[in-house]
C-alpha cells in the first residue's frame, strides 16, 4: 500500500494486508500522535488495510507558543 | 470497532474513554465536552460576544466550529506572523473556512500593522520564537478584543497543550505559573476574560473533528516549533498515554480540580500594581509594557514620550 507520512510529506510502500495497529508499529509510530485515513475515511486502529490501499497517517501534534 | 453508543462501525477510537464512536457520536461527544468546559468553569455567559484566537489550525477551527454550533456569537482574529509559507497557508485555511461558513474574521498583521514579524524578532532577540509569537499573541488578541467590544477571548488550547504546560511547570515547580495555569483566566482591568474550552480534548480529537467536518485546516506544524521544549513533554506524555490511557487527562483534570487553588495565591499579585504603557495604554508593571519593548528592539517605530524613564529591553 502507499502510505503518505507528513511533515515533512514523504511516500512509503508498505507491503498489505494489515491492521493499522500493525502498520503503526511497524512504522514505529505512537498512535496517540496520528490519525489514520483510508482513502478518504478515518480509521480505528482494528481497520485492515489492503495492499492496493492508500493510507494517509497525519501528525495530530503542534507546539509552540501558547 | 462498533460505536459505542449505537453500534454502528466506528471512525475513530479514544481510549481514555474506551470507546469508540461513529462520526455523529463522535461530533456529538466534542461538543459535549466543550459544551461542559464551558459550563463547569462558568467560561462564557449568555450574550458574551467572543473572540476566537484562529490560526488556520485544527484546534482553533475546530473550537470556532464548535462555539457557533453550540450557539454562542463568535468571530475571529487571525494574526499574520510572518513566517514565510507556513503562514501564507494558515491564513489561506482561516479566511477559506471563514468565507465558507459566512463568519467574520478579523486580521492583523505584524509586518505591515506594528513593524516586524516573528523571524525577524526572534533574529534580533536571539530567543526562541515562541517566545516572541506567544507575546505578541497574549497582546493582540486582548487589544483587539478591547478595542472592538469583545467580553471573552477563546483559544484553541487543548487537553495535549494543557498537560505539557503543566509538566514544564511542574518539573520547574513553577509555583506562579502554576497559579495562572487554569483554563479561566477572569477579566480584570485592562484584560478581558481569556478561556480555552478544547482543555477536555485531547489534539487527536480536535484533529479527527476537522476531518469528520470537512475542516480543512493546515496539517504542516510551524517551521519555528521544530523541536522545541513543548514538543518533548508532549512526547513523553504521549508514550505515557500510549501505556497507560487517561494519564494526561487525569494529570491535567486533577490539576485543575484539585492542585491549581493551592498555587493561586503565588500568583494573585501579577494583576495587581499595574500602570498603563505610556505607548499602547495596555496594563504592565513599568513605563513600557513588554509588546512595546519588543517592537522598539526589533526597530519597529515606537514613540515613547519624552520624560518617561524606560528600561532599556534586555
Amino acid at each position: 500500500m502507499k502510505v503518505v507520512l507528513r511533515n515533512p510529506r514523504r511516500e512509503v510502500q508498505v507491503p498489505g494486508p494489515l491492521t493499522v495497529s500493525a502498520l503503526l508499529q511497524r512504522l514505529e509510530l505512537n498512535p496517540e500522535s496520528v490519525l489514520v485515513i483510508q482513502g478518504d475515511t478515518l480509521v480505528t486502529r482494528d481497520a485492515r488495510l489492503a495492499d492496493a490501499d492508500v493510507v494517509e497517517i497525519r501528525p495530530v501534534t503542534s507546539g509552540g507558543a501558547t | 470497532m462498533k460505536c459505542r453508543v449505537c453500534r454502528e462501525p466506528a471512525v475513530i477510537d479514544v481510549r481514555r474513554h474506551n470507546a469508540a464512536f461513529c462520526r455523529a457520536h463522535f461530533l456529538r461527544h466534542c461538543r459535549d465536552q466543550v459544551r461542559r468546559a464551558i459550563d463547569d468553569l462558568e467560561m462564557i455567559e449568555a450574550g458574551d460576544r467572543v473572540l476566537v484566537a484562529v490560526s488556520g489550525g485544527k484546534d482553533s477551527l475546530a473550537l470556532w466550529d464548535v462555539l457557533v454550533d453550540l450557539g454562542y456569537t463568535a468571530d475571529g482574529l487571525y494574526l499574520g506572523l510572518g513566517i514565510g509559507e507556513y503562514s501564507d497557508e494558515s491564513a489561506h485555511a482561516a479566511r477559506a473556512f471563514a468565507r465558507d461558513r459566512g463568519f467574520e474574521l478579523h486580521e492583523v498583521d505584524l509586518s505591515a500593522d506594528y513593524g516586524y514579524d516573528i523571524p525577524g524578532a526572534a533574529a534580533v532577540t536571539r530567543r526562541a520564537p515562541c517566545g516572541a509569537c506567544g507575546l505578541s499573541k497574549r497582546h493582540l488578541f486582548n487589544a483587539v478584543a478591547l478595542e472592538r467590544g469583545y467580553d471573552v477571548v477563546a483559544t484553541g488550547h487543548n487537553l495535549d497543550d494543557e498537560a505539557a504546560v503543566l509538566l514544564g511547570n511542574v518539573l520547574r515547580w513553577d509555583s506562579g505559573y502554576l497559579g495562572r495555569q487554569h483554563p479561566v483566566l477572569p477579566a480584570a482591568p485592562g484584560f478581558v476574560q481569556k478561556v480555552k474550552p478544547l482543555y477536555r480534548l485531547a489534539e487527536r480529537e480536535t484533529a479527527a473533528y476537522c476531518v469528520l467536518r470537512g475542516i480543512d485546516y493546515q496539517v504542516e506544524e510551524c517551521p519555528m516549533a521544530e523541536g522545541n521544549r513543548h514538543l518533548g513533554y508532549k512526547d513523553v506524555l504521549n508514550s505515557l498515554e500510549d501505556r497507560s490511557p487517561g494519564a494526561k487527562a487525569s494529570f491535567l483534570f486533577g490539576f485543575v480540580e484539585k492542585a491549581h487553588d493551592r498555587f493561586v495565591d503565588e500568583a494573585d499579585g501579577e494583576r495587581e500594581g499595574l500602570q498603563a504603557c505610556v505607548v499602547c495604554g495596555s496594563p504592565t508593571t513599568g513605563d513600557v509594557c513588554a509588546f512595546c519593548r519588543l517592537r522598539e528592539r526589533v526597530g519597529a517605530p515606537v514613540e515613547i514620550p519624552v520624560g518617561v524613564t524606560h528600561r532599556p529591553p534586555g
